[in-house]
């Protein structure tokens, strides 16, 4: 089981709704986030191209924090998901340089804190709580090894493509083009 | 069934017929009221969740307000039942708790001790505060009738206090929601159509083929429902045509944009009413059927070709063409949509008048993918006494004027206020519940001479506002997690409503509005208008009148009725009879004729900015409503002050910098209070420059909205007023930058 998420960036409006529902899912304190919102402008009036998307962990196969860590506090669980252990970690900030995403934050209570794919909801059978909120519908959450979870099916039918593919790390955050 | 004008009919006097629910009521693991629980399987912790509809914002969406082990509300969800949100709740919404958290709150009922506009207050007890103003309205009632008290009102609360006013006696009551938003559209689309848009927007979205969007920035204002059908309507291919001199989100979301030139849209609306009649684009037989005028309308824009209205907005006749052909092949579903805040150069009714031809051209007007019937829930009133009825108005102050405008002008009352001694109405008091009105109003000049003429003022909100420095009396209401409220009826495409239940109890000392109303009514010998014990017993009266119950409503928080009139889209042949003097869609309107205004919209040319200024065009983010939210936590974590779009050719004449700080000019020597950061970006056309409204407050009190960004309605002092209905147009103001600092300056 793989657990992936695909964003379409020809709906998403960049409203930041994402983001506050996983401030009160999560309780992350205010002035941090886990997932923020990019703006990419192109071109010169009137010939512009504008692209919105909603970022975060990309929860990569190949983990560069995982690796990383002296600790063993940051680590991957069922489905590929990313997670920090409060309790292990040291707040070296190790994780925080090699990520190629800027994913993680020190959490003010001392350690690193980053997206978790709600794993807590995702555990019950439900989404990730930015998925479930968005007002575009624009994100898509699910396994990728079942061909008929809502990101396979997406994929499978649209062009993508994902972050800083050149650090080799395999992210599992696909924004559909 | 019943006809869409008996529905129009009881809409108009508010109250009558019954619609019973007819869904049966599944109270599935729900048993407690207010609470429903959702367990995790291993520590079994509880989530009491509360029903409740939004107050953020005016599109008042439905959720659950969550409570954690310790009590405390935590999230906002939204509810999966409500056709105003489908579970998904906004930015606003979500971060709805940040009204309840904020430390900024107003805690005390404050009585003023120093002079108007400063924050100079002592507290007081409900008790003093509620007695003093009860004295006030009782001297005023005496001394010059009970007209001379206006009552501003935004947001659900106000209700509460409008019955208070009209039981009172005063017809004063008023909404920013008319004058400074949507009203020319309204009273566009019912000469037009002999109905309002209404809210939430009557658009069939999610079915359309074709949506138009004239400057209306969707995305970027958050009128939830309609984002949500905007995308589905992109993920069924619809073709988006956006209409903009700024590349909007919805642009970038759209297949064609076209860069307008600033204040030329009706040239553009023109020109593709000429293209649709000239090249028999439009529908024959429901424009023989149902239209009035045609003929008048075909000879009127015989000239205005895509080459003519070239020369005025800059989009080149093909596209025009093109633009009008894909209007053509989508019909009837297709949306030229009317927009919400449309008050822009003083000739927006007739705008307003151009979008609604159009579409009754393109005859979307009733059909699937474009305007479909709306329908409400007629919630009786608890029973009270008749109000008294009023010997005077504010539009005493406006003779012969403003004749087809059904609701109060918030500027109107301005008027009113200034003491004039050939006018029978000087308003002496005036009741703010919920709006800001100093950041409201455009011409902050004339409000502040409109309150400083006042004898009595009183602020009710749950915010120190700019505009509570002005009141004698300021209360502190609780915050819609706090409170219940009336059931929302608002109109949609299944009849409904929502209950607001209180999650908590209220912070501070502060109190619902439902309770400061009737204190108020006990104090001013209106007891009989406030009948009911408790709240909650009023509510469950209502809710039992319509086939519900308050008990029920707690469990379920939103109820789906039956469609009591006729159906969703009624305009496929039938015979109808529209609500206008000809009983047909009026493509020449009579009414507005018969005032002895154009029938037929014509293109205006609006002034264009003085050489070395810029437009100022101005609108929302996502993340903020109107000035209302910029003090909210969690919404400041989102976007802390706003920025002043500049084209980079703009930029670079005037040597700005990405992110440098500058001070806003107006044409009338107007400088902004605060810097604004500058954003330097393609987005903009270089004839005018963009800002979010809502930011630059003068509130010392709001510790995080302070002086943050600048005000875009400090700078809107030149008011274009619309002679149909009084809309104050604001897009005619032009700004020029400062790069250091005025008040330095001044000083050295």
């Amino acid at each position: 089981m793989r657990y992936a998420m695909a964003i379409d960036t020809k709906k998403c409006v960049g409203c930041g709704d994402c983001v506050v529902a996983c401030q009160t899912e999560n309780n992350v304190p205010i002035g941090y986030c886990r997932d923020w919102v990019v703006e990419n402008v192109a071109g010169t009036y009137p010939q512009i191209e504008l692209e919105i998307r909603s970022e975060r962990c990309n929860h990569c196969e190949n983990a560069p924090c995982v690796r990383c860590c002296p600790t063993g506090a940051s680590y991957i669980v069922e489905g590929g998901v990313v997670l920090v252990e409060p309790n292990k970690c040291i707040g070296c900030g190790a994780c925080i340089e090699s990520c190629p995403y800027d994913a993680r934050y020190s959490h003010p209570d001392g350690y690193v804190d980053k997206c978790t794919f709600c794993f807590h909801r995702v555990q019950k059978g439900q989404d990730p709580a930015c998925v479930s909120v968005c007002p575009t519908n624009c994100m898509y959450f699910g396994d990728l090894d079942n061909p008929n979870s809502d990101v396979s099916k997406v994929l499978a039918t649209r062009k993508f493509k994902v972050l800083a593919p050149e650090a080799g790390t395999n992210p599992k955050i696909y924004y559909l083009i | 069934m019943r006809t869409r004008r008996d529905f129009l009919k009881i809409s108009a006097v508010g109250t009558g017929g019954v619609a019973l629910g007819l869904s049966t009521v599944k109270l599935a693991n729900a048993s407690t009221p207010g609470g429903i629980f959702s367990k995790k399987s291993k520590k079994q912790v509880v989530h009491e969740r509360f029903p409740t509809y939004c107050e953020v914002c005016f599109w008042k969406c439905a959720g659950w307000t969550y409570k954690d082990e310790n009590d405390k509300i935590f999230k906002i969800v939204g509810n999966e039942d409500d056709p105003h949100c489908n579970g998904r709740l906004c930015p606003r919404g979500t971060g709805g708790i940040g009204m309840y958290t904020d430390e900024d709150r107003l805690k005390k009922p404050l009585i003023r001790t120093g002079e108007p506009g400063n924050q100079s207050f002592r507290e007081a007890s409900w008790e003093e505060a509620l007695d003093l103003i009860a004295e006030n309205l009782t001297r005023i009632k005496k001394e010059h009738g009970p007209e001379c008290v206006a009552l501003f009102s935004h947001g659900t609360g106000g209700k509460m206090l409008a019955h208070l006013l009209k039981a009172y006696g005063s017809p004063n009551i008023t909404a920013p929601s008319f004058a400074q938003c949507r009203g020319p559209r309204e009273v566009a689309f019912t000469a037009t159509f002999g109905e309002e848009v209404m809210s939430p927007e009557r658009t069939d979205i999610r079915d359309t083929k074709c949506l138009v969007l004239i400057g209306s920035h969707i995305g970027e204002n958050m009128h939830n429902g309609q984002i949500q059908e905007m995308s589905e309507a992109i993920d069924k291919g619809a073709t988006i045509i956006t209409v903009d001199p700024r590349f909007s989100t919805a642009a970038s979301h759209s297949k064609f944009w076209l860069p307008i030139k600033p204040a030329t849209d009706m040239a553009l609306l023109m020109a593709w009413i000429h293209v649709i009649i000239k090249e028999e684009l439009y529908d024959k037989e429901y424009i023989q059927k149902y239209a009035y005028g045609f003929d008048q309308l075909k000879a009127h824009v015989k000239d205005m070709t895509p080459e003519w209205a070239y020369g005025i907005t800059t989009i080149e006749p093909e596209v025009i063409r093109k633009t009008a052909r894909e209007m053509g092949a989508a019909s009837p579903a297709v949306i030229v949509h009317p927009g919400r805040h449309v008050t822009w150069y003083g000739d927006d009714t007739q705008r307003s008048r151009a979008i609604a031809i159009l579409n009754a051209l393109l005859g979307s007007w009733g059909r699937r993918g474009g305007f479909f019937n709306p329908e409400a829930v007629h919630l009786p009133k608890y029973p009270s006494p008749e109000y008294p009825k009023p010997q005077k108005s504010w539009k005493d102050a406006f003779p012969g004027q403003y004749n087809l405008v059904n609701e109060v002008l918030t500027t109107g009352i301005c008027d009113a206020t200034i003491p004039n001694p050939d006018l029978g109405c000087n308003l002496k008091a005036w009741i703010i519940y919920g709006t800001n009105l100093l950041a409201t109003l455009p011409n902050q000049k004339k409000t502040i001479e409109s309150i400083n003429s006042l004898e009595f003022m009183v602020v009710i909100d749950t915010m120190p506002m700019d505009i509570t420095g002005y009141a004698d009396v300021v209360l502190p209401e609780c915050t819609y997690l706090e409170r219940y409220d009336g059931i929302r009826t608002s109109p949609h495409r299944e009849p409904n409503i929502a209950l607001r239940m209180p999650a908590a109890e209220p912070k501070y000392d502060s109190k619902p509005n439902y309770w400061i109303a009737k204190e108020l009514g006990k104090r001013l010998g209106l007891e009989e208008y406030f009948k009911w014990n408790t709240f909650e017993e009023k509510l469950d009266w209502q809710l039992k009148k319509v086939g519900s119950s308050l008990e029920e409503m707690k469990v379920l928080g939103v109820k789906k009725m039956s469609r009591e009139y006729d159906d969703l889209y009624s305009l496929n042949g039938e015979d109808y009879e529209f609500n206008t003097n000809t009983g047909k869609i009026e493509l020449y309107s009579t009414e507005l004729a018969n005032e002895g205004f154009d029938p037929i919209p014509k293109y205006t040319h609006h002034p264009e900015p003085p050489q070395g200024y810029y437009r100022l065009n101005y609108g929302r983010a996502p993340m903020h409503t109107f000035s209302r939210t910029a003090n909210n936590p969690n919404l400041t974590a989102l976007k802390k002050e706003n920025s002043v779009w500049v084209n980079p050719r703009v930029a670079k004449i005037w040597d700005l910098e990405n992110g440098q700080y500058v001070w806003l000019k107006n044409q009338d020597g107007v400088v902004s209070s605060f810097p604004i950061k500058v954003r330097v970006t393609e987005r903009i056309r270089w004839d005018s420059v963009y800002m979010v409204h809502g930011f630059g407050h003068l509130e010392k009190r709001l510790s995080r909205a302070y002086g943050k960004g600048a005000s875009d309605s400090e700078l809107v002092t030149h008011v274009m007023t619309d002679p149909i209905m009084g809309g104050t147009g604001m897009r005619g103001n032009f700004v020029t930058f400062i790069i250091n600092d005025p008040k330095k300056e001044v000083a050295s």
